[in-house]
């Protein structure tokens, strides 16, 4: 026991014992709570066996005395030296009450309110976005007074970083993925005798959809994070501001050479990713279903219309524009905290990927209407 | 803990720290008595940053020993160390409060990590911390970027304070506030040094918080620590310290 209460009437006295330090918290404040609600009368607080006495504790004591014994509490045997800074520190804490918390809203308020905050927070959202490609553009029309605008070295730096390190990955899982379709293909079409259309089925896929989709999920993953990234912890070290102020504008800086790295980058990616996709079915054909490679390549040709190597490429600087400026509008919205960072690092990636696959919805359905 | 001088709180003897070829400590002694407030200044570079990390234990020394409580800090087990950092309390020069939680949640964190308390104790506790520090009731509930500089350091102060330690280390406690807010903040830390009888060790470039608070200062030159109480610093002819107490900037905080 920590405490014993004794007495009678109007006269009452704690008694407190063993160790109330810190470590020992949870059992005071559990048996601070056992005691009645309020005593009429005097209350002496007896400290003579109490050891290593804590701050903490003995500010859970006071605050429950303040309600035990409204008219005050005499000290005595030997009380710790901080009472008199936590008496005080309780006083002030007293004179400036917080005030009582607003009621709860209803849940139909609260669900309608949440539904208006939602609505608004789209709505100065999709301004910021306009606002956002505004300002590159405004940047884009300035290249064309002013060449120096077009940071060459810069934008040679983000074609290497998203382009050229991203060719091994984008190969290999072109490849993998162009395998795992001939192969699934071959053994639905062997069924009718019909093996050779495996190489139709490659080709069409990997070049009018897999090639271009894949490599830019990729790269939405690998770079659409790091713009992100690079460009959120600079908004952290108000690195950006720093620009702003010394007269240059980061969107020149940091976000055109990104976006438009990215646009040079990507379609070159993408025309690796159909020659390894196409590389894999060959071999595929060649080992599983013995189709020679000069048969492949005159299947190749003839199952190739004109627009089909276009009609994939065409889509990669559409892919890369929207990567690239998810990318790097969530980066100029971090503010504030690491946390921050993280989250909207996420939601670059996601949405860029999200945004691709139905920006390539909607080429499938145009591409279905013009007969491309 | 006596309170004689012949049992410090800290004494570091013959310390050496070196990156590479540069030697940054070269036999650094140092002595910190029990219920004093020492300041450590010295130059930029001096290794000031370096000498409170190895005091922490988040460095290891190249040579030399550091005792806490006359025990070794080097030769200690895992659970040695934790249960003296336990016993320290320590602010870093940013603050360093955790930026994804409350400055409740941020000062009821070490609680949370080494006693089972409830969710109630847990609130009573971050309310004494902050009314410690002087922080309104409300800033319980705000996050490290809604507070302005000054209330960063009393919070992070106020996390410092959680595990009631009986040795503080204060990591330029005074930078970046203004001369308002400094000032208060000299006030807290007597206040608290002398109602918590607490030994406060300080890097402090502020010379108003050195003059103010600092019983005794310990000086880095040439990787060696000269201590001396500040009058007796006043007097020394060694270059640098005169330079340093005697630099219009020291004149004006001395008469101030």
């Amino acid at each position: 026991m920590k405490l014993s209460l004794e007495g009678e009437g109007d006269d009452w006295r704690l008694l407190l014992n063993g160790d109330w330090s810190l470590a020992a918290t949870a059992v005071i404040q559990e048996e601070l709570q056992a005691l009645p609600g309020t005593l009429h009368g005097s209350l002496i607080c007896d400290w003579t066996h109490a050891e290593s006495t804590g701050i903490g504790p003995v500010w859970i004591l006071l605050t429950r005395l303040g309600t035990l014994s409204p008219g005050g509490v005499r000290h005595v045997g030997n009380p710790p030296h901080t009472l008199q800074l936590l008496q005080r520190l309780q006083a002030d804490r007293h004179a400036l009450c917080a005030p009582p918390p607003a009621p709860a809203p209803s849940d139909i308020e609260e669900v309608v309110g949440n539904l208006g905050r939602w609505v608004v927070l789209q709505g100065t959202e999709g301004r910021a976005v306009i606002g956002f490609l505004g300002r590159i553009s405004t940047v884009v029309r300035e290249i064309f007074s002013r060449p120096r605008a077009l940071r060459g070295s810069s934008l040679a730096r983000h074609i290497y970083e998203t382009g050229v390190t991203a060719i091994p990955i984008v190969s290999l899982i072109a490849f993998l993925i162009s395998v795992i379709v001939a192969y699934l293909g071959a053994q639905q079409l062997s069924r009718f005798g019909a093996d050779i259309f495996v190489v139709d089925l490659v080709t069409i896929a990997v070049l009018r959809e897999m090639g271009v989709l894949l490599t830019a999920v990729i790269v939405a993953g690998r770079s659409g994070s790091a713009f992100a990234a690079e460009i959120g912890v600079m908004q952290l070290n108000e690195e950006t501001d720093a620009l702003r102020a010394m007269g240059m504008n980061p969107i020149e800086l940091l976000v055109l050479p990104r976006v438009l790295g990215l646009i040079i980058a990507l379609p070159l990616l993408t025309i690796i990713a159909d020659a390894m996709g196409l590389a894999g079915g060959g071999l595929l054909s060649l080992v599983n279903l013995h189709i020679p490679l000069p048969q492949f390549t005159a299947r190749l040709r003839e199952s190739l219309s004109p627009t089909t190597f276009w009609a994939g490429l065409i889509k990669a600087p559409v892919f890369a524009l929207l990567i690239g400026m998810v990318g790097t509008y969530r980066g100029m919205q971090v503010r504030e905290s690491a946390r921050e960072l993280g989250r909207l690092t996420t939601v670059a990636v996601v949405q860029s990927i999200f945004l691709v696959i139905l920006a390539d919805a909607l080429f499938a359905i145009l591409f279905v209407q013009i007969d491309f | 803990m006596a309170e004689s001088p012949d049992n410090p709180v800290v004494r570091v003897r013959g310390l050496v720290n070196r990156f590479g070829s540069q030697v940054v400590h070269d036999g650094l002694d140092l002595e910190i008595r029990e219920n004093e407030i020492f300041g450590i200044v010295g130059g930029s570079g001096a290794g000031k940053s370096v000498l409170l990390r190895t005091l922490l234990g988040l460095r290891q020394p190249d040579a030399g020993s550091v005792e806490v409580y006359g025990r070794d800090v080097r030769h200690m087990s895992q659970a040695e160390r934790i249960s003296l950092v336990r016993s320290y309390g320590v602010t870093f020069q940013n603050g360093a409060l955790i930026s994804s939680l409350t400055v409740a949640q941020n000062i009821q964190l070490p609680l949370r990590e080494y006693f089972s308390l409830t969710e109630q104790s847990l609130t009573a506790l971050s309310e004494l911390g902050l009314s410690m520090v002087g922080l309104p009731a409300d800033t319980a509930g705000k996050y490290p970027a809604q507070l302005s500089g000054g209330m960063v350091k009393r919070a992070a102060l106020a996390r410092a304070l959680a595990l009631e330690p009986k040795l503080l280390f204060l990591d330029e406690p005074t930078s970046g506030l203004d001369p308002i807010s400094a000032s208060a903040f000299d006030e807290l830390m007597l206040y608290l040094h002398s109602q918590l009888r607490l030994t406060v060790v300080m890097i402090t470039h502020d010379l108003d918080t050195l003059f103010r608070t600092c019983s005794r200062v310990g000086v880095i030159v040439d990787g060696r620590m000269i201590t001396d109480s500040l009058e007796g610093m006043l007097k020394n002819q060694q270059p640098w310290i005169h330079e340093y107490f005697h630099g219009p900037r020291s004149r004006a905080a001395q008469h101030g």
